[in-house]
């Protein structure tokens, strides 16, 4: 089954709440090889300012996990999965992530494209923190290589 | 910091090489919640016409920013942007790991409208003597 052309435009409804534990910033800083006190001491990122530790760049992508299950979970999607590969990753910050955060993410399908036999499917899902404020925006490029 | 003062495009940031071995990806995937099973078992990476285990592509995106949040005082808020294109997969053997090396050299520099002076940091990441991340670039406030 193709893709379906008519996604693009679509939004799934908001993630349910995500809280940032502190000890899951910590476990995913070692994971990324992080080395910064920031991301792994809250004596450290309070003195910079900081609530609590700060969560590395790339953490978002945990948020956004959840909304990428919604798009590959669609059945009217026509995404199968074991044909997608990950084609580019962007990450664009209003504000860092940081532990006690309760997030939410809504992932909206920006556009479906053909090249190749393949398809292009590019969701942005946008990372809201519990007062409604924008903390980040990822965009996802997936390639969902074509049959045979 | 001082040490942003007449940096200049093309100049190197930040250098860093990186050793990953399979426990590598284990840890990234209980902490990220990948549990593709193509980057713990050489048979099913294999059976989808992988040479092996790969590390997951968010490990590699994950582990080239470091350098530059280093650089940056260890201050992972002053990343504004950051994006990478996946364009080869970093093999990691069950014996012997990966090595991955990162470059981070000015690309641009830049004053917003609101008078913020940030740099567009470009990273180039290596495997095996090949490149494995593609417009790989990374926008920092330096104040």
């Amino acid at each position: 089954m193709p893709v379906n052309a008519e996604l693009a435009g679509r939004s799934y409804p908001p993630s349910p709440p995500y809280l940032v534990g502190r000890e899951k910033v910590r476990e995913f800083a070692r994971a990324v090889l992080a080395t910064s006190p920031l991301n792994l001491d809250p004596d450290a990122a309070r003195a910079a300012g900081y609530a609590d530790v700060v969560a590395p760049p790339t953490f978002a992508v945990v948020v956004q996990e959840h909304t990428l299950a919604q798009l590959l979970d669609d059945p009217d999607s026509g995404i199968d999965f074991s044909r997608v590969v990950h084609g580019d990753q962007r990450f664009s910050f209003t504000r860092p992530i940081v532990a006690g955060d309760e997030l939410t993410a809504t992932l909206t399908v920006t556009s479906v494209k053909s090249l190749g036999g393949h398809s292009m499917v590019t969701a942005e899902t946008a990372v809201l923190d519990a007062d409604g404020g924008h903390v980040v925006s990822a965009i996802s490029t997936l390639v969902v290589r074509g049959g045979e | 910091m001082s040490a942003r003062e007449g940096l200049a495009v093309g100049d190197v940031v930040a250098e860093r090489s990186f050793h990953l071995t399979r426990d590598t990806l284990v840890r990234y995937a209980g902490a990220s919640g990948d549990f593709n099973p193509i980057h713990y078992r050489d048979d099913i990476a294999v059976s989808v016409g992988l040479d092996g285990v790969l590390a997951h592509g968010m490990l590699t995106m994950g582990l080239a920013v470091q350098p530059v949040v280093d650089w940056l005082g260890g201050d992972s808020g002053k990343v504004l942007d950051y994006q990478v294109r996946f364009t080869r997969p970093v093999y990691v053997d069950a014996e012997a790991g990966a090595d991955v090396t990162v470059v981070a050299k000015v690309g641009v520099l830049e004053t917003l409208q609101d008078g913020r002076a940030t740099a567009r940091i470009d990273l180039t990441a290596a495997f095996g003597g090949e490149t494995v991340l593609g417009k790989a670039q990374v926008r920092v406030a330096l104040a």
